[in-house]
């Protein structure tokens, strides 16, 4: 701000084309993408970047006639349960972090923290051996286990470290009153931990919707369980490079978390950057 | 926290029992479906095993043998090396740039914030879908528009070349991201005080005096994130190679997790694949506490900037 008076003309002239031209660079392959889902096959690729006339609305039909609606009914039971599942054990656990002392709190944190050291790839062979011995491969309920499993750690990690700054004299004046430790979870700790809560909520919405590994390798055989981001990719093994019924269905499928990005921006950039913690 | 209330704590005793009862449903989940599975990699890194169904069979260090003379299993470990490497620099070099200009909180620069993020909140699925047709060879996005202006003869060979492929994922997986670390460099400019960087410039620093004397010690904690977590990423981006590249051409994009992938779930060797997770596991911890130290060194220098 008031270093303002330092800065030549054309430092900010230079600045402004840097920026400029560094939007363009994520505008055009997304107008690509919009205008593209409203051509033809031979539209799209003799003129790629041009508005589409006439629009088409054919492409969405099609890709909504290749089992969208069953994805995305899976996408919101797998999505919904393992956010759900994340939150409610993580903010328990995040509150016993909180209110244990000494090396017990560090344990427990620490047993969680470990597993944010490990990549997701280092364990997925031998969770989807274990899952097979015990036939939950194939099942929703695989599915949102193991989603849940490899979420934990992280968002322990965000809520633990919230709710630790909670002031201490809360909680004793709380236990003085007689409220027993389920009613400080439930009365004091989650209400004041809500704005960290929407910031995790939204950013494991956003994880699990987007998922493709879990879905690809815990769903073998059955193609009617699949999720969007699965359905996607069977999808390209059918249409191969008919990038406008792919593009339509890269719209439809992304629709959600664009609704909700727009919406709740402040919580996206809160969660996804106390994500960026990890690690 | 004063005096005072020392007196009376209360000191109420904290039923540790019944707190440690409240993480267990998360321990049950995340121990058996997360830890135990680890857990279980290393072990079966020692054995030979063809998968569920198949009975293991105790091989000691064999697999671990083999991986020395596994000519494409080095060449993985030396791809996911060189992509990790890029990425963080390109990534690091670039947020930081763009981050300077967007710091203050002005109409634009919040919107251009919002605009940068907007590819992190995408599927890598539709990510990859919108690359394979944007480096399309025959009539994608960079041919059309080498075409129009007239460069109708260049053809470049993004993907389709053993040199250039893994170049090409790289700037994907920028395009992709970055949009978040711009945001944890802003945060980390926007604490450092004004009063500081004004101080320096009216002593006659020049502007990159006060950036890599002033600027870049005291950003080091958003450093340090950065590097972090973009190394965590580049380590784990199987899907976009899965979708783009599926490896190729000729493994020059095989990255780790993929070809351990591709080595359990094609290959149908289950053991061999836990072992090179072993030593997945083993190159990440060494890369992130090399990172660390090498960046240790550049807090203690801001530590002589921030008395």
């Amino acid at each position: 701000m008031s270093l303002d008076r330092y800065e030549s003309r054309s430092f900010r002239y230079r600045r402004n084309t840097s920026l400029a031209v560094y939007a363009v660079i994520i505008t055009v392959p997304i107008l690509v993408v919009v205008f593209g889902a409203l051509k033809t096959q031979s539209d799209i690729f003799r003129n790629p970047l041009g508005p589409p006339v006439p629009p088409r609305t054919q492409n969405f039909s099609d890709v909504w006639k290749a089992n969208l609606p069953r994805a995305f009914r899976n996408s919101a039971i797998v999505t919904g349960c393992s956010v759900v599942f994340t939150i409610v054990l993580a903010s328990l656990t995040g509150f016993a972090v909180a209110r244990l002392r000494g090396w017990r709190s560090n344990l427990l944190l620490g047993f969680f923290t470990l597993g944010l050291a490990v990549p997701a790839q280092v364990s997925i062979v031998q969770q989807y051996a274990l899952f097979k011995d015990l036939h939950l491969t194939d099942t929703l309920v695989g599915l949102i286990l193991v989603e849940t499993a490899v979420t934990l750690p992280v968002a322990v990690f965000i809520l633990a470290g919230f709710m630790k700054t909670l002031p201490g004299e809360l909680f004793e004046a709380a236990i003085v009153d007689g409220a027993s430790s389920w009613r400080l979870y439930r009365s004091i700790v989650m209400p004041l931990s809500l704005p960290s809560v929407a910031a995790v909520t939204t950013f494991l919405f956003v994880i699990h919707w987007n998922d493709l590994q879990y879905p690809l390798l815990f769903l073998p055989t059955r193609d009617d369980l699949w999720t969007l981001p699965r359905q996607l990719v069977g999808l390209r093994g059918e249409y191969l490079t008919n990038y406008p019924v792919l593009f339509a269905g890269v719209l439809l499928a992304s629709t959600p978390v664009v609704v909700a990005y727009v919406l709740l921006q402040r919580w996206f950039v809160a969660g996804m950057t106390s994500g960026a913690v990890k690690g | 926290m004063t005096a005072p209330t020392m007196a009376k704590p209360s000191r109420v005793k904290r039923p540790h029992f019944s707190l440690f009862a409240f993480a267990l449903p998360a321990i049950a989940v995340y121990g058996a479906f997360f830890v135990f599975p680890t857990l279980r990699t290393l072990w079966y890194g020692f054995m030979n095993w063809q998968g569920p169904s198949t009975q293991p069979a105790w091989v000691g260090l064999e697999n671990y043998k083999s991986l020395i003379d596994d000519s494409v299993f080095r060449n993985s470990v030396s791809v996911s090396l060189k992509f990790m490497t890029v990425v963080v620099l390109a990534q690091v070099a670039i947020s930081l740039f763009y981050s300077v200009k967007l710091v203050k909180n002005t109409k634009t620069t919040v919107f251009l914030r919002a605009l940068y993020f907007f590819p992190t909140i995408l599927a890598s699925t539709s990510v990859a879908f919108i690359w394979a047709f944007v480096y399309d060879p025959a009539s994608g996005l960079v041919r059309s528009v080498l075409d129009l202006i007239g460069l109708k003869s260049y053809s470049p060979s993004m993907l389709g070349s053993t040199h250039t492929a893994l170049y090409f994922l790289v700037i994907v997986q920028i395009w992709f991201h970055i949009g978040q670390m711009i945001l944890v460099f802003v945060a980390g400019l926007q604490q450092i005080p004004g009063e500081l960087l004004e101080a320096a410039s009216i002593d006659g620093a020049t502007r990159l005096q006060v950036f890599w004397k002033i600027t870049w010690p005291l950003l080091a904690p958003a450093t340090a994130i950065v590097v972090a977590y973009t190394t965590f990423q580049t380590f784990r981006s199987f899907e976009l190679v899965y979708n783009l590249t599926e490896g190729g051409p000729a493994d020059a994009t095989r990255v780790l997790s993929f070809h351990i992938y591709r080595q359990a779930f094609e290959a149908g060797e289950y053991g061999l694949a836990a072992s090179q997770s072993v030593v997945f596991m083993v190159i990440v911890l060494a890369v992130t506490f090399l990172q660390r130290r090498a960046l240790r060194l550049v807090r203690s220098d801001a530590r002589v900037f921030a008395p």
